[in-house]
């Protein structure tokens, strides 16, 4: 019994680490708190509904659909919201709150357009197939998910660390002044940076949006709260601390259900969370430090 | 001093908001030269080369390098053309270990692994130290080494022309000797180095050509020996 809660708390764990990647890379790269990345896993579950239910089209093609609507529009919102304050130089909290309105667009748009109802991918999406090992149960969705979160951090961990743009990344982190007169691109990272952020959190959203068999167009609130507290827990802007704070996160929760009632999930699960940022305050890998103009 | 300038500044004027920090000054760099742009804090020099990099908007004149116009160029396109700053202070990335800060720095390359590791042992026995640390991060050098990684980072680059803001800053006058002897060896391999200093007197002396600059605006100019004994320089700079 035991055995199959720590599978539930693994794949559980790693749907919030997988929101987490995109929004930590956000705020590593860019230095913004987007509270509009819920809102963009949103509209990736739905824009891949749509096309699969219309086209019939298989789950892999609505995941590329959802990858590239939603990059598109991560670069969008850069382009329009972000960089214009970039350009005043704008203190933190401004972009902050920018992603805010650009979160309530994206919700009323989806509520407009496909009614507050909630929704389901089509029947047959994914199949329901459980592979079974030692008593355990899980299914090819659960295993999908863990895999792809646990290669994604992989990736972007040796990428960031190896690659010269990973370096020039790290660069811009640290201070996109130093970057610019290193000859980085900043302004095309920024973009690249927005794009791959949002459409990774659009991929999320499909995945997640199965995984709970359910959609509804404020589907990414709950979980904005759940991938900040992640990757606060986790350190801000760290691809390791988010893969962790999401594991963290989800077995704090399948554990506390199943030792002491589901009313207490989310009492026990952010009563931890306190009691790290005690100790730790820059979160379990944090390494957080003022930016340098 | 015959042939042409590689870097012809004309008419430049910086600004920030309704403060006029440069006020339309000309200036030549030339091949193989060292010249500095001296002057007090506040007198317009960092405004000067953040303006030459692209980083502060020019609100006139033009700055042509290599016969090429680049005035409104983006930074990164100014830095793979050959012109490359290393800023003031601190500019080096302190998250970042020694051996990544000088990879980063070959950014703009598009040339072999192998010339730049060759580039990379050149930068290491020019600096001892930083190949002694080239795996600790950046932030936990002295002063000193800092400086020495920003220099060899941007030699990276493989620039045409090194910027230099304040190399001198904040550091102990014998590293100070160290800084300016390398920076001379390095001009001596043809190296073009344009430097701004607040350090007056080792400016001069080791400047084939050099400015004046006060208030945003050029007021002397000749060799850097000539300079070094015009009375005006030693009574503003030199302490009489």
């Amino acid at each position: 019994m035991l055995d199959q809660q720590l599978v539930n708390a693994l794949s559980l764990g790693c749907v919030y680490a997988l929101f987490a990647l995109g929004f930590t890379l956000i705020f590593g790269v860019l230095g913004v708190i987007n509270l509009a990345h819920g809102a963009v896993f949103m509209t990736g579950a739905y824009a891949a509904m749509t096309v699969m239910a219309r086209f019939e089209l298989p789950l892999w093609a609505g995941l590329l659909f959802a990858f590239a609507f939603c990059g598109l529009l991560g670069l969008l919102i850069d382009f329009l919201v972000l960089r214009p304050l970039r350009a005043r130089n704008a203190p933190h909290l401004i972009p902050m709150i920018a992603t805010i309105g650009v979160a309530i667009v994206l919700n009323s748009a989806a509520q407009g357009l496909f009614g507050a109802e909630n929704q389901r991918f089509p029947e047959g999406a994914i199949s329901n197939d459980t592979l079974q090992w030692a008593g355990v149960r899980i299914t090819v969705l659960e295993l999908g998910i863990i895999l792809f979160s646990f290669v994604l951090m992989a990736v972007l961990m040796l990428a960031l660390k190896r690659t010269q743009l990973g370096r020039a990344l790290r660069a811009m982190a640290e201070s996109p002044k130093a970057a610019y007169l290193l000859g980085i691109n900043v302004e095309g990272l920024f973009y690249l940076t927005s794009f791959a952020a949002a459409a990774l959190g659009g991929v999320a959203g499909v995945l997640i949006g199965l995984y709970s068999n359910a959609m509804s167009p404020l589907m990414g609130q709950p979980m904005l709260h759940k991938g900040i507290a992640v990757v606060i827990l986790g350190g801000m802007g760290d691809i390791r601390g988010a893969m962790f704070g999401g594991l963290f996160l989800g077995f704090a929760e399948v554990l506390s259900i199943n030792y002491l009632g589901s009313t207490m999930r989310d009492a026990v699960t952010f009563g931890l969370l306190f009691l790290v940022l005690l100790v730790r305050p820059k979160g379990l890998f944090g390494t957080l430090q003022e930016r340098k103009v | 001093m015959s042939h042409a300038a590689l870097l012809k500044v004309e008419g430049l004027k910086v600004s920030y908001g309704h403060i006029d920090a440069v006020k339309g000054i000309n200036f030549e760099l030339h091949e193989g030269e060292i010249t500095t742009l001296v002057g007090a804090n506040g007198a317009g020099k960092s405004t000067t080369l953040l303006a030459l990099s692209g980083l502060l908007k020019k609100n006139a004149g033009r700055v042509q390098f290599d016969g090429q116009d680049i005035s409104a160029q983006p930074p990164h396109k100014i830095v793979a053309a050959g012109l490359v700053q290393v800023a003031e202070g601190r500019a080096t990335l302190t998250t970042l270990t020694v051996h990544e800060n000088l990879e980063l720095g070959a950014y703009t390359r598009r040339d072999g692994k192998a010339e730049r590791a060759r580039d990379l042992e050149r930068i290491y026995a020019l600096f001892p130290r930083l190949k002694e640390r080239q795996n600790g991060l950046a932030g936990n050098l002295s002063g000193g080494e800092q400086q020495m990684l920003a220099i060899g980072r941007a030699l990276m680059a493989k620039p045409r022309v090194l910027l230099l803001d304040e190399p001198s800053m904040g550091l102990a006058p014998i590293i100070v000797q160290d800084i300016f002897r390398t920076l001379r060896a390095i001009n001596r391999e043809g190296l073009t180095i344009f430097l701004v200093e607040q350090n007056v007197r080792q400016a001069l002396k080791v400047a084939d050509r050099a400015y004046v600059i006060e208030t945003g605006r050029i007021v002397l100019s000749g060799p850097g020996a000539e300079l070094l004994g015009n009375p005006k320089v030693q009574d503003a700079y030199l302490g009489g």
